[in-house]
């Protein structure tokens, strides 16, 4: 690929809301390197005001259409050349790097990559899916009249947000880090307030299992606080896959703060130098020895200072903010196997396979839970969903009798794996997982559909793909 | 989100909910199951004055093999027919159509007379109503009437039940000889109605069919009996040419409904197709 101009019209309905510009330009423009090397791309992006609702960031928010612009396209030119989807792809995809010992990578607009190696999660994606048997059953299928479609779409997106002098740049006027408390009680036990709000996505879990990991005490001992201005002192909130990357960040910072001033009271109590000591397993012991203090004990100690280090403040309860150095850049490669019906157009979506690359991991459930989730909506945008307004401004499909929500009947058990790409620039080497399934899954679909059709001659098909739109482009009624 | 403000009342009997009605006229609405109308009022399309309640009332749920027939009773919710071993032993396509009906909560809660009575253009029980040549009993204050599924739905929610009347049977006369039935229905993706909904009722003799029965659902204003489509069959065996030829004339003569998910020329098409899958189906089950 050598070159990309794009050129992109926006409606953003008949009002602007806050973050309506910043979606097709800043999250859009900026993602369309995707995993290749392009070494030239031009893009203008129009804003339209229209009558229909005012828009917001709505899941990958930006990135979604900057992929599926690019993964149709690589699409199309593979069968305008005659190659294998998967061919031209890995032909182009930029090279491994991990941002440690090889630099990250520089796009052509404007973001600079932490990390990546874009091959396996495809190749793996392949195998999971049994690729070049299913091009044969494919083919054996035409033969016989079935109408057999393989989508695939690889992304990448850019979360984790945001370098608050970088968004100041763009115009921001607040700063995009994030702040946590982390209170060691007198008891050991450990209450954390963090500023990223929860509500589904687990936060309770993931941080509890980062904070009792690095202290080695039991996960129901820590409690993790938040939604309550009263409690929490600050925030700014969760919104662009950044709860772990960024707030999670914070929790990190708060976890050395303790660990240090733990360390000096322990070094203290054991009448040892504080170089002398290692923290495992939830207690401090003098190298070599079994001369050991607990962290309950040290916790207990910060809080009635009979016997305490010379200068060192009481207590044990540290405030941190953390603003990250870089956006996170999580990838991943979906495939998408549809038949679709002759007869009706309907769209009969098979099996979904996605291998994503969200960094280090910490809890592979909720993970797969986002990534469910996502893959879930981008399927619907793909087949089902869309506001269709009549001539005269009116919406159609204003309830849900009448918008096509997608149905747990409606998809295949989703099949998943992962590579692990740690990200090089947090503490915990994460990149971030709630957007990723919104972002990869729609192109997917839709590339599988058109692959489908191609007996037909068909090279493209506009989302929602309903039956009616199948059926008319199979039967030419336009 | 939120309805007009409504009185409500809980009837004990049949003629209590009737009075109710006389009383109030066109402002009483009778609640069943409450799974078409509470939506209406939600949406402020139906703004009763007075709600009468008939879930209280005895005797009006059940379902029995009477003289020929199967009689339900017009309380009776979608899911007692769909897992009625009566009916699936005799008209296994009235299960059928109660097992398409929405989703499990809306099977648990929908009745069948109060479907029938919304007369939804595109809710799966008239089709049923229609191939199977299903009577209604009507009670109003004149007494009890019968009525024939045929004279009963006129147009897009409209039928020729009274104001002041309600539902309290189905009675469906039970197929004789070799018959087999089938309902094939297209979803309306988002609410699971009939995009198209097709009854077939195919009954056999020496080979040839000597009855076809086929009613549409969610294809016009009503739902209506295809007698194109029965006459191109009957008299010739029910094998897949002869079913193909016979679709292909489905839908003729109708003023075809239109809207975002199926326009009129691809619901047309639409009802070919479901017609070829519901008569090769009734087909098989011969």
């Amino acid at each position: 690929m050598v070159g990309l101009r794009v050129k992109t019209f926006a409606n953003l309905g008949a009002y602007l809301s806050t973050f309506a510009p910043c979606v097709p330009t800043y999250l859009h423009g900026t993602l369309l390197q995707g995993l290749y090397t392009t070494p030239a791309i031009h893009v203008d992006v129009t804003g339209v005001f229209t009558h229909t609702t005012p828009v917001d960031a709505y899941r990958g928010a930006g990135r979604p259409e900057a992929t599926y612009l690019l993964e149709r396209l690589i699409d199309k030119a593979a069968l305008e050349m005659g190659t294998d989807p998967a061919e031209l792809r890995f032909k182009n995809f930029i090279p491994p790097f991990d941002g440690v010992d090889q630099p990250g990578y520089q796009t052509q607009v404007a973001l600079q990559y932490d990390s990546g190696n874009y091959g396996p999660v495809l190749k793996r994606a392949m195998e999971m899916v049994g690729y070049e048997e299913l091009r044969e059953e494919q083919a054996r299928g035409r033969e016989n009249g079935k109408l057999i479609g393989i989508g695939i779409s690889t992304y990448i997106e850019a979360c984790g947000i945001a370098p608050s002098a970088v968004v100041g740049s763009l115009g921001a006027r607040a700063g995009l880090y994030e702040s946590a408390q982390v209170r060691v009680q007198p008891t050991g036990k450990v209450s954390v307030y963090v500023g990223s709000h929860s509500h589904g996505q687990g936060h309770e879990t993931t941080f509890a299992q980062i904070v009792a990991d690095k202290f080695g005490v039991p996960m129901e001992d820590v409690e993790i606080v938040h939604g309550d201005s009263e409690s929490v002192a600050f925030g700014m909130g969760t919104y662009g896959s950044r709860s772990l990357a960024v707030g999670g960040s914070a929790i990190m910072k708060g976890i050395e703060k303790v660990l240090e001033k733990g360390a000096k009271i322990a070094a203290h109590k054991l009448e040892a130098s504080e170089n002398d000591l290692e923290f495992a397993d939830g207690k401090w012991t003098v190298k070599g020895t079994e001369k050991s203090i607990s962290f309950g004990d040290v916790a207990l100690t910060a809080y009635v200072p009979h016997n305490y280090p010379e200068g060192l403040e009481p207590g044990m309860d540290f405030a941190s903010f953390y603003d990250p150095a870089n956006f996170t850049y999580p990838f991943g490669a979906h495939i998408a196997v549809v038949e679709v019906d002759k007869e009706t157009g309907k769209v009969d979506l098979k099996r979904f396979i996605a291998c994503d690359d969200v960094g280090n991991v910490i809890n592979p459930m909720i993970v797969d839970g986002q990534i469910h989730g996502g893959l879930v909506q981008g399927i619907g945008q793909a087949l089902y969903e869309g506001a269709i307004y009549d001539e005269s401004g009116q919406l159609v499909n204003g309830t849900y009798m009448d918008y096509t929500m997608p149905r747990a009947d409606d998809l295949p058990l989703f099949e998943t794996d992962r590579t692990v790409t740690p990200c090089p620039h947090n503490p915990l080497g994460v990149k971030g997982a709630g957007e990723a399934g919104t972002i990869g899954s729609t192109p997917a679909v839709v590339n599988a559909v058109v692959d489908a059709l191609a007996p037909f001659g068909i090279k493209d098909m506009e989302m929602p793909v309903t039956p009616e739109k199948v059926w008319r482009a199979i039967n030419n009624k336009h | 989100m939120i309805p007009n403000k409504f009185d409500y009342e809980r009837a004990t009997t049949v003629d209590e909910a009737i009075k109710y009605l006389v009383e109030y006229g066109d402002e009483a609405k009778l609640l069943a199951g409450g799974h078409s109308l509470l939506p209406a009022m939600k949406l402020r399309l139906n703004n009763p004055v007075k709600l009468v309640d008939i879930n209280l009332i005895p005797g009006l749920k059940y379902i029995r093999e009477e003289d020929g027939n199967i009689c339900i009773g017009a309380a009776t919710t979608h899911y007692e027919i769909e897992s009625s071993e009566l009916i699936q032993g005799k008209i296994s396509m009235l299960s059928q159509i109660a097992g398409s009906i929405g989703d499990v909560q809306v099977r648990n809660m929908g009745t069948i007379g109060g479907s029938l009575a919304h007369a939804d253009p595109a809710a799966d029980w008239p089709a049923g109503m229609l191939a199977t040549d299903a009577v209604l009993v009507l009670k109003g204050p004149e007494g009890i009437r019968n009525i024939s599924a045929h004279d009963f739905f006129l147009g897009l929610y409209t039928t020729s039940l009274a104001e002041n009347e309600i539902i309290t049977e189905i009675r469906i006369p039970i197929p004789e000889g070799n018959v087999g039935t089938a309902y094939a229905k297209c979803l309306q993706p988002a609410s699971r109605f009939a995009l198209v909904g097709c009854a077939a009722v195919i009954s056999k003799n020496n080979g040839l069919c000597d009855n076809v029965k086929l009613a549409f659902t969610g294809v016009a204003g009503n739902a209506f009996r295809d007698r194109a489509v029965e006459s191109a069959l009957a008299g010739h065996a029910p094998d897949v040419d002869n079913i193909t030829i016979a679709a292909e004339k489905a839908a003729a003569d109708v003023d075809i409904l239109s809207d975002h998910f199926a326009s009129e020329d691809y619901r047309r098409h639409l009802a070919k197709v479901y017609a070829k899958r519901a008569l090769m189906e009734a087909a098989d089950n011969l």
